[in-house]
C-alpha cells in the first residue's frame, strides 16, 4: 500500500502571528468589547493599587490640616501608612477577584461563541495547536491592550481625585517610579488572565470532533 | 464511463452511531457497509432525519463512529495521528456542507483561500488560486463580500470554491444545489461531474435533486440508518419516475 495519508504541515509563527492579527481585524468591534471589559476590571485594580501608592508618597509634605481632613473622611492608617489596614486589604482582594471573574468571563465568553469557527477551521485542515496558538496569541494581544488602557484609566482616576482632596501637592510628589511598576504589573496580570479565560475553552474547542464543534450553539 | 481500477476509496464497515442526551439513545446510523470506488459518482438520497448529514461526518473522518471502522484509500481513520488527519481534511478530502459553514466575519476570498493557508501555500499562489476558483463559480467580482452580505445560493457557491481549493480527491457534498435556482444547480452539477469524469475527483453527495441523480453512477438510498438499496445508474432511468 502506498504512502496515501502525508502529515499536515505546521505553519510557521510568523505566520500564525499575521493570521491572529487579521482575526481580530475582521472582528474588530466585537474584539474591542472584549478588551474594554478587560481595561475595565483593570482599571478597578489599578485605581486601588495606585490611589495609595499616591497618598503614601505625599502624605509626609501636605498640611497637618489637609492630614486631619484625611483622617477624619474615613482613610485608615496603620504604621504610618495607607492601604494595609483589614479593609483596605480585603478592599484590595475584592478588586482582584472581580478582576479575576471579569477578564476570564468576558473571555471565556468570546471564544465559546467562536466553537463553529474552530469546527469549521478543523474541516479545512487546520492543526489542533494552530486552533489554541491564534486564541493564545489574540488573547495575549487583547491582555496588553487592554491591561494598557486600563492601568493608565485607573491611575489617571486615582491621582484625579487624590488632587481634588490634597491639592496640587499630590502631583508635584507623584510617585512616578511607582506607577509604572503598577502598570507593568497591571500588565501582567492582564496577560495572564487573558490567557487563562482563552486557554480552557480554546482546548476543548481545539479537541473536539470537528463535526461536534459545529454543532455547538453559539 | 468506465472506473478507475478497483481502489475503494472510501470504505466502511459496520459503521454505527448513537447520540446520547440524557437518558435518550438515538441511533442515527444502524450498521452501514459499503465501498466507493475512485471516480466514482455516488450520490446518497433518503427521507429528512435518515442520517445523511451523519454519514457525510463518519465518510468525511469529522466525527468518530459508535463502532465499526471507516478506511479512506484502504487506510482506517481511527490510526491516523492528529497531524494525518488534518492532512486527510486539508488536501484529500473538500467539503461542502448542508450549511455552508463558511467563516461570517471573513470575505469570499479569505474563505475560499483558508483550505490552502493551512496547507502551506505562499500568498501569491493562494490568492491566484483562490481567485481562479471564484471565477469557476461566476463570483469572481464578489471577492470582497462576507457571507451575510452575499444570497443563499451564493455563498453555497463560496463553498463549493472552497472545497475545490486543494485539488481534493474526493469531494463529499451535503445537498450541494439545495438553494441553488435550476441553472446554477446544473452548473455545479455540471462542474462536479466534469472533475469527476475528466480528472478523476470521486464525488459524494446528499441530494434530493433529480438532475444530480442522472449523472450519478450509483445511488445508495438511506432509511432510518441503514441503507435500504442501491441502484446502478443503468438500472436507474426506470426508476426516477418514482422518485420525484
Ligand atoms: N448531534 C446530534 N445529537 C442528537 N441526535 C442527532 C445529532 N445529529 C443527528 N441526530 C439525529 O440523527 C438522525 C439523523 O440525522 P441527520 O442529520 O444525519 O439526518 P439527515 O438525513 O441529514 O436529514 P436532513 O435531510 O434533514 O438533513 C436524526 O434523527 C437526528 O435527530
Ligand atoms: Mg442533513
Amino acid at each position: 500500500m502506498s504512502q496515501s495519508v502525508e502529515r499536515q504541515v505546521v505553519l510557521p509563527f510568523a505566520q500564525v502571528v499575521r493570521i491572529s492579527f487579521n482575526s481580530m481585524r475582521v472582528r474588530l468591534a466585537r474584539s474591542l468589547i472584549t478588551t474594554a471589559s478587560l481595561a475595565l476590571a483593570i482599571a478597578f485594580v489599578a485605581y486601588i493599587w495606585s490611589g495609595y501608592a499616591i497618598l503614601n508618597s505625599v502624605w509626609p509634605h501636605i498640611d497637618s490640616s489637609v492630614q486631619e481632613d484625611i483622617l477624619s473622611s474615613g482613610y485608615e492608617m496603620t504604621d504610618g501608612h495607607f492601604g494595609s489596614s483589614p479593609k483596605d486589604r480585603w478592599l484590595a482582594i475584592l478588586s482582584l477577584i472581580v478582576c479575576v471573574v471579569g477578564i476570564v468571563n468576558a473571555q471565556l465568553m468570546a471564544v465559546t461563541e467562536r466553537f463553529r469557527e474552530i469546527g469549521t477551521f478543523k474541516c479545512l485542515g487546520a492543526l489542533n495547536s494552530f486552533v489554541v496558538r491564534i486564541f493564545v496569541l489574540e488573547g495575549i494581544y487583547q491582555g496588553i491592550f487592554g491591561g494598557l488602557i486600563g492601568s493608565i484609566l485607573g491611575i489617571l482616576v486615582a491621582t484625579l481625585t487624590i488632587t481634588l482632596k490634597l491639592g496640587w501637592s499630590a502631583i508635584v510628589f507623584w510617585p512616578a517610579l511607582k506607577m509604572l511598576l503598577t502598570i507593568a504589573e497591571a500588565l501582567f496580570l492582564a496577560a495572564l488572565l487573558s490567557l487563562l479565560g482563552v486557554m480552557y475553552p480554546a482546548l476543548v474547542a481545539a479537541r473536539m470532533e470537528p463535526a461536534v464543534a459545529l454543532r455547538a450553539e453559539a | 464511463m468506465e472506473l478507475q481500477g478497483d481502489h475503494n476509496v472510501v470504505r466502511l464497515s459496520e459503521v454505527t452511531k448513537v447520540f446520547r442526551m440524557g437518558n435518550n439513545r438515538v441511533e442515527a446510523l444502524k450498521g452501514i457497509n459499503f465501498a466507493i470506488k475512485a471516480g466514482e459518482y455516488l450520490s446518497i438520497m433518503g427521507p429528512s432525519g435518515s442520517g445523511k448529514s451523519t454519514l457525510f461526518n463518519m465518510i468525511g473522518a469529522l466525527d468518530k463512529p459508535t463502532t465499526g471502522r471507516v478506511f479512506i484509500d484502504e487506510v482506517d481513520v481511527a490510526q491516523l495521528d492528529a497531524y494525518e488527519l488534518a492532512w486527510l481534511r486539508c488536501r484529500k478530502i473538500g467539503y461542502i456542507f448542508q450549511t455552508f459553514n463558511l467563516i461570517m466575519v471573513m470575505t469570499a476570498i479569505e474563505n475560499v483561500t483558508l483550505p490552502m493557508i493551512f496547507a502551506g501555500m505562499n500568498r501569491d499562489e493562494y490568492m491566484e488560486k483562490g481567485m481562479e476558483l471564484l471565477r469557476l463559480v461566476g463570483l469572481a467580482e464578489r471577492f470582497q463580500h462576507k457571507p451575510p452580505e452575499l444570497s443563499g445560493g451564493q455563498q453555497q457557491r463560496v463553498a463549493v470554491a472552497r472545497a475545490l481549493a486543494n485539488s481534493p480527491a474526493i469531494i463529499l457534498a451535503d445537498e450541494p444545489t439545495g438553494n441553488l435556482d435550476l441553472t446554477t444547480g446544473e452548473e455545479i452539477i455540471t462542474l462536479l461531474k466534469h472533475l469527476s469524469t475528466e480528472r478523476g475527483v470521486t464525488i459524494i453527495s446528499a441530494t434530493h435533486d433529480i438532475k444530480m441523480l442522472n449523472v450519478s453512477d450509483r445511488i445508495v438510498w438511506i432509511r432510518d440508518g441503514r441503507i435500504d438499496r442501491v441502484e446502478e445508474r443503468r438500472d436507474l432511468k426506470i426508476s426516477v419516475g418514482e422518485v420525484g
